[in-house]
């Protein structure tokens, strides 16, 4: 007896991010204390932040400025009146037991950021021209607010139920923006790109440097299921406690996985809140008191609205940088980049920008690509050292690459003294000229080598001459080697090809 | 207006905790209140922009510039209680169950 099974149960996970980003300001939000990290508990606190009666908070303008240029660059409409508002909870982390906040007139609204669709590896998926693939996810709005301090609960006494927190308001009032996308995700990875790519235009525009680890960007998600079709949203988890673009990835796979075994048991999935854990590599549930979120937002009362003028809109507008996603669509369709050398390139700006100067001072862009994501990505990670540490400019990396080109070196010899180059710098040209690198392509020098070794070698020669045509990389070796690594490689092939062909 | 239902909810978010008789008295005195203020319902306000604040005045802003502040030791005074480890100063609050009902 046969039957049928019944067609599994397709499911889609929509997922949406809620992120916070620390503005790189000195100073916090509506007071003159440092923003430094990991100076000592409560020495960056003053009567603003903490809160103190008869205080007045008022605006950073670089806050405002960051802001702005952050939503601009997520392609959002800049409200030409916004304000702050109060949200209120209690917890210690918050001396004033309100957060400033913005609520229903934030800063910014409406826009997108474009994310590149990769495999698991993280390379770019490209359609049948070649170009990389390509999303928008929605931004549904970006605003303002001060972050909390830190609550210390000291490890050794939580299991002997001590009695007493520790409170550290360095945080408190430190300036974020809080950007919060549409369920435009569908998987980990989308997420988990979408993260980068926020990151990628915020160091960009300078405005944050979104290091994860010290919490300068950090990512909430919210996720549910419903069957492939299905129209009607599933019920919403919201997950926290990721501190790296992976863990974003592994804690959504896991909780699309968690959701999908609940349903297909007849499980309930429940409103909440989980913690992704690292340890363990899952999502565990972390109970809330129902009710206790009713945040009661009210205008404040301390500080007045913002009126962008659409003359300053324009100013910060023209100081924006290409951001990452219009360097990449150039790399590619100007320049003729694959999508994975314009991605990696790109990631990071004074990277991107070294490459553009050298392209500039006349390299061709495939080998300046090839160059800095080679052999001097390689020393940059060795030597842990950023691209502008390096004495190479971009200008001598052109000029190496130019020699090349019109063989006037080989990329052996390139190679060979690269090594100088990055810790010395100096024009390649002079190097190669001073130590007589300059390739010789005189096809009489050249012979004159091979036959002499031809002459070294007769054993060789005719076990070639027999049918072993393998050791013609033994016999460019050894001319290399009577010309100093410098004949060119390649007319050295063609000419010691028919002179051993006989 | 109001009744006491909404009387327990508002004084459970703002932490208080009210006797019987307080719940009744504030109920009563609440719902005066918001009876007072609804005389204003009178007036048509439908063309008005809502008023967040009386002064007119938008965009103060300030420069970053630091301006460490001097008096910490008078804020971290000013709390209930302090302590003091051996990585810096601290404010004590009461215990906060970490990673509640885990």
């Amino acid at each position: 007896m046969t039957t049928a099974t019944p067609a599994k149960t397709k499911y889609e996970a929509i997922i949406g991010l809620e992120t916070h980003c620390q503005l790189s300001t000195e100073t916090k939000i509506f007071s003159d204390s440092s923003t430094q990290f990991g100076s000592d508990p409560n020495t960056n606190i003053d009567p603003v932040c903490m809160g103190l009666p008869g205080t007045l908070p008022v605006l950073n303008e670089k806050v405002l400025e960051y802001a702005v240029k952050a939503g601009l660059a997520l392609n959002c409409t800049i409200a030409p009146y916004s304000k702050f508002d109060r949200k209120q909870y209690f917890y210690p982390d918050l001396p004033k037991n309100y957060q400033i906040s913005q609520y229903d007139l934030p800063i910014a609204e409406h826009g997108w950021l474009e994310i590149e669709l990769t495999d698991d590896k993280g390379k770019p998926l490209v359609d049948e021209n070649g170009k990389a693939l390509t999303k928008r996810i929605g931004i549904t709005r970006l605003h303002m607010e001060e972050d909390a301090g830190k609550l210390v609960h000291a490890g050794s006494e939580r299991l002997s139920g001590s009695t007493h927190s520790l409170v550290d308001y360095n945080r408190a009032g430190v300036p974020l923006v809080e950007i919060v996308s549409e369920p435009d995700m569908r998987s980990g990875q989308e997420a988990a790109e979408y993260a980068q790519e926020l990151r990628r235009i915020m160091r960009y525009l300078g405005v944050s440097d979104g290091n994860m680890q010290e919490g300068s960007l950090r990512c909430d998600v919210n996720i549910s299921i419903r069957p492939v079709g299905a129209e009607k949203f599933g019920t919403k988890v919201e997950i926290k406690n990721m501190n790296s673009f992976s863990a974003i990835q592994k804690a959504i796979d896991y909780e699309i996985e968690r959701q999908i075994a609940a349903v297909e048991t007849g499980e309930r999935i429940v409103q909440e809140t989980r913690l992704w854990d690292e340890a363990t590599q899952r999502t565990i549930s972390m109970r809330t008191k129902e009710g206790s979120s009713d945040y009661r937002y009210f205008p404040e009362p301390d500080l007045g609205p913002i009126e962008v003028t659409q003359e300053q809109l324009s100013h910060w507008k023209a100081e924006l940088p290409e951001l990452p996603a219009a360097k990449r669509h150039r790399y590619e369709n100007e320049l003729g980049l694959s999508p994975y050398d314009a991605r990696v390139l790109t990631d990071d700006r004074t990277v991107a920008e070294y490459f553009e100067k050298a392209v500039t001072a006349g390299a061709s862009a495939k080998p300046a690509a090839n160059w800095i994501m080679g052999d001097i990505s390689a020393y940059l990670n060795n030597e842990k050292l950023g691209i502008s540490d390096i004495p190479l400019t971009p200008e001598n990396l052109a000029e190496m690459i130019t020699l090349i080109e019109d063989k006037t070196i080989s990329n052996k010899i390139a190679k060979d003294i690269l090594p100088d180059l990055l810790t010395k710098g100096g024009s390649p040209k002079a190097i190669v000229e001073k130590k007589g690198l300059i390739q010789v392509s005189d096809p009489k020098v050249i012979e004159a080598a091979i036959d002499k070794v031809i002459a070294a070698y007769p054993d060789e020669l005719e076990k070639y001459r027999g049918g072993k045509t393998k050791l013609l990389g033994f016999f460019v070796g050894q001319v290399m080697k009577e010309t100093g690594g410098k004949a060119d490689p390649k007319l050295t092939n063609q000419l010691l090809q028919s002179k051993l062909n006989g | 207006m109001i009744d006491r239902e909404q009387v327990r909810k508002v004084a459970h978010l703002a932490r208080l905790d009210l006797t019987p008789d307080e719940e009744e008295k504030f109920t009563t005195q609440l719902s005066d209140i918001l009876e007072y203020f609804e005389q204003l319902s009178e007036l048509d306000t439908d063309e008005v922009q809502p008023t967040a604040r009386a002064i007119d005045m938008s965009n103060v802003t300030r420069p970053d510039r630091l301006q460490p502040y001097e008096n910490r030791e008078t804020i971290l005074n000013s709390a209930p209680d302090r302590e003091s480890t051996a990585q810096g100063d601290f404010f004590k609050v009461p215990q906060i169950l970490s990673g509640e009902g885990e």
